[in-house]
């Protein structure tokens, strides 16, 4: 066991875990963050993606010595009232079917469009295509993320 | 299960009617339907809604002084949007505005389970009638209500918007009136709405919990969290048919977190603080197994199946005519065996499942699709009063049948049972994979007989593992098409556990069938949507009680399809393939648009025209719609579970392929405009696309695919595609 400090979502954490445990099960299992999801724990799936200093990571395939004094963003921190563009695309375009997936793609879809706010239909669709949604609610993904990236416009 | 017949309910039953303590008006009824006659909510005392029960309800409406309507039901949205579209049926005929209802989750607090079942698409079918007849009843009470305060015939009085007026400018607010309307007698004989005039049905609604879902808030049961819960992770046989014969578990002692290890079922679990503790444990404990009988390979499966087909022990589920006479007199004789592998559900959310039993009281949650059967079984499991048991749904990452089944909760149960602490089962995604409850392995062999260019016998063999199809599919079409018509069934007795997985049977059935009719038509040099047009028009005027589809509705779908699609006139390099099927009582066609890019062929579009009665809430029926058709792309594409010895050979998404963004067509989809109560929409869309797509790439390719996985094809492709 070790004792490490956190910053998520701007607040500091300090949690004491043993160092092969993934950042995914810190945030749900000692932090009680539980928008981050489990889908298959080896990188797979996306559901579990949180940004690290700004950039997408799978947060199972994440361990805390790797990510000293970086800082941690996870659905529950990616805006304050829910009105991240991307999540506004997603209530407009209504995307989620079981939902379980979507706090993943939408992780994704926002730290995709920060570094590509025009992107081509074919750029959406390959980089989205590391989030699994077992629903299929891929054409609701698809478009939310071209209106989200209006709305950064 | 419900008759669909209108009149069945009795509707001073089925709810009741009192004031709130605080003013308004609130009434118990039943979100599904089936009404208990010994139901008692205090009639006409004032209820305090803090302290409500879900006893003898499973729902209610609250209308409060400031006009806003609350739908407080208990159960968590259970995947085909029900959460969203049943409360607009009330609100319909309750004649309020959508945005004057809330849509509140209460928690369920109730050994009265009815049927809170999600699964064959039923919902909205069995409570269309019910939940308009609620709101309509309501509605009546408040309008009487008012009718009497004003001293007028209620005919004289409309509502609307949440608004009663009547003929002499007199206007009063539902919430104004609410708690008069409480004291007034339960009409009998409520009038429901024209659908000409519905307001709310039919409009586009945005799903209920859409805030709490992109924010990331606790909804699934992986979420549940109860103060000083534990985890447990559960080893099971690796290999389907196997027993436990010892285990060792000293590598576990001392590693950090860990609780408990013990046996249990021919199970192992391991209780730890945290679920990663749980789940790093159990790869450490030793296990030692043992079979005595034969453990399946796929080569196995493969070879059960085929002997099925080749022997003579079938049940006839369906008989017409003499299929014998029509063989043996054919000009032709057109025989064909399609077949499909095992796949697993993977919902995205693994299996999960809390559990707290004591010495007086057991409480479940998680997310399943069977809780009144779930609570029975473990009442039996762990000999307790069923009463004692009390069971909150949670929402589910995804059922699509897998949450059918029960088995989950039941290890919590008995692992709680214990240790008594509370506990949640855990699966891992390798778990999920390894531990399911599959799609069956399945081979249909199609036989049909041609004389004079007509095909005057037709017969259908299904060969499946553990269990075959319903009752209800031998009359779907072409049953009341052809005059001797066969359907038999065989199965066989296998380790692997199956079960439901998405349209269970039609899933693959469609296609096999919608395959076997195109090459009908190849054979018989006719037209391929005419061929089926043919049969339905025989159809047609078929007085058979048992026939299940409706002639009629499938040539609608049809045509309506051929043109939308342009069927039959696509552009060079544009390769069609048309399908049609019903199943869930919803009548569905679709054409898939193929292209060949680097030597393969890739679907571009599909495009969908659905029958399913009224549509309530098309935003969420589209999406509905969307997500079968690629469902069933990426299935048929790529599903496949092979066994070795009956060890799944796939565990995790690496070694299993699912269907991705960059690889989804598009799709267009159009509803059937009527007013015929509305039908399932979960399923539906996806069995017929394996089939358009099959015959697409056929029409591409020139290769009749008559095996899922389309995969396996990609070699064969390739071949013929760069020699030709
Ligand atoms: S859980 Fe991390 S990628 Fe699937
Ligand atoms: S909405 Fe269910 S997995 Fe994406």
């Amino acid at each position: 066991m070790s004792k490490y400090d956190l910053k998520v979502n701007g607040k500091m954490y300090s949690v004491d875990v043993s160092d092969d445990t993934p950042l995914l099960w810190v945030l749900r299992d000692h932090l009680n963050l539980l928008g981050t999801k489990y889908g298959c724990g080896i990188g797979q799936c996306g559901a579990c993606t949180v940004h690290i200093d700004g950039s997408p990571m799978r947060s199972c395939l994440t361990y805390l010595p790797q990510i000293i004094g970086k800082s941690i963003t996870t659905i529950e921190g990616l805006s304050e009232n829910n009105d991240h563009p991307v999540q506004e695309a997603w209530k407009e375009i209504d995307v989620p079917q079981c939902g379980y997936c979507q706090a993943g793609q939408i992780m994704t879809a926002a730290a995709f469009l920060e570094n590509n706010p025009n992107p081509s239909k074919k750029e959406i669709r390959n980089a989205m295509h590391g989030n699994i949604c077992r629903c299929a609610s891929y054409k609701r993904i698809e478009k939310a993320v071209e209106v989200a990236a209006k709305k950064i416009n | 299960m419900m008759s669909n017949n209108k009149n069945s309910i009795d509707r001073r039953s089925f709810l009741k009617v009192s004031s709130l303590a605080g003013g308004g008006m609130l009434i118990g009824f039943n979100f599904f339907t089936a009404c208990k006659p010994d139901a008692k909510l205090p009639v006409k005392e004032i209820v305090d809604v803090s302290k409500l029960k879900f006893i003898n309800f499973n729902a209610f409406i609250k209308i409060a002084e400031n006009n806003i309507v609350s739908i407080i039901a208990p159960n968590p949205e259970i995947g085909q949007g029900v959460k969203t579209s049943m409360p607009m049926i009330i609100a319909e005929e309750l004649c309020v505005a959508w945005d004057q209802v809330r849509v509140v989750q209460g928690g369920l607090d109730t050994d009265v389970f009815d049927r809170q079942v999600a699964g064959g698409s039923q919902s909205i079918r069995h409570g269309w009638n019910a939940l308009r007849e609620t709101g309509a009843t309501v509605k009546h009470m408040l309008v009487n209500a008012a009718a009497k305060k004003w001293a007028v015939k209620p005919e004289t009085c409309k509502a609307a918007n949440g608004i009663i007026s009547n003929g002499k400018g007199d206007k009063i607010s539902f919430g104004k009136i609410a708690t008069e309307a409480a004291k007034m007698e339960v009409p009998k004989d409520v009038k429901l709405k024209d659908p000409k005039d519905f307001t709310i049905v039919g409009t586009d609604i945005g799903n209920v919990d859409i805030d709490e879902i992109i924010s990331g808030k606790p909804l699934f049961g992986l979420d549940y969290r109860k103060e000083g819960m534990l985890f447990a992770s559960v080893m099971r046989p690796p290999a389907f048919g196997q027993k436990l014969e010892s285990f060792d578990d000293s590598q576990l002692k001392n590693k950090s977190g860990v609780v408990d290890v013990f046996e249990f079922d021919n199970k192992i679990a391991v209780v730890a603080k945290t679920t990663w503790q749980a789940m790093r444990a159990k790869k450490d404990i030793k296990a030692k197994w043992k079979s005595d009988s034969r453990l399946e390979s796929t080569q196995d499966l493969d070879q059960e199946l085929n002997d099925l087909l080749e022997g003579n022990k079938y049940k006839t589920m369906r008989s017409d005519g003499d299929i014998k006479k029509a063989f043996a007199e054919a000009d032709q004789i057109l025989e064909r065996i399609y077949e499909a592998p095992v796949i697993p559900h993977n919902c995205l959310e693994p299996m999960n499942f809390f559990a707290e039993v004591t010495e007086d009281k057991i409480h479940l949650a998680g997310p399943i699709q069977t809780p009144a059967s779930t609570a029975n079984r473990i009442s039996k499991v762990l000999k307790r009063d069923l009463k004692d048991i009390k069971l909150d749904m949670t929402r589910m990452g995804g059922g699509f049948g897998r949450r059918l089944y029960g088995d989950f909760a039941v290890e919590a149960a008995r692992i709680s049972d214990k240790i008594r602490k509370p506990v949640m089962v855990v699966f891992s995604r390798e778990d999920d994979m390894e531990d399911g409850i599959y799609r069956p392995a399945t081979k249909y062999k199609f036989r049909a007989a041609i004389k004079n260019n007509k095909i005057t016998g037709y017969h259908l063999i299904e060969a499946a593992m553990n269990s075959n199809m319903y009752g209800l599919i031998p009359n779907f079409f072409p049953a009341g098409s052809i005059e001797n018509y066969q359907v038999d069934v065989a199965s066989y007795k296998s380790h692997i556990t199956t079960g439901a997985w998405r349209a269970p049977y039609t899933n693959f059935l469609a296609f096999a069938e919608q395959s076997f009719f195109d090459e009908l038509a190849e054979e018989m040099k006719i037209d391929k949507v005419q061929l089926r047009l043919d049969l339905l028009e025989k159809a047609k005027g078929n007085k058979d009680k048992r026939m299940q589809y409706s002639p009629e509705r499938m040539e609608k779908v049809i045509k309506t399809v051929v043109n939308k699609s342009g069927f039959g006139k696509s552009k060079p390099g544009i390769y069609q393939g048309f399908s049609a099927y019903y199943c869930h009582n919803t009548h569905v066609a679709e054409v898939a648009d193929v292209v060949i890019e680097s030597g393969v062929p890739i679907v571009k579009k599909v495009t969908c025209v659905i029958d399913c009665g009224i549509v309530v809430n098309p935003l969420g029926a589209k999406n509905q719609v969307e997500g079968g058709v690629i469902d069933g792309i990426g299935h048929a594409m790529y599903g496949e579970l092979k066994f070795d010895q009956g060890i799944p050979q796939s565990n995790n998404f690496d070694a299993y392929r699912l269907i991705r963004m960059n690889e989804t067509p598009v799709v267009e989809t159009q509803f059937i405009e009527n007013e015929i109560s509305p039908t399932g929409l979960g399923e539906p869309a996806l069995p017929p696309v394996s089939g358009a797509m099959a015959n697409a790439i056929k029409a591409a390719t020139g290769i009749r695919m008559t095996k899922q996985p389309f995969i396996q094809y990609h070699n064969v492709f390739e071949k013929e595609l760069n020699n030709s």
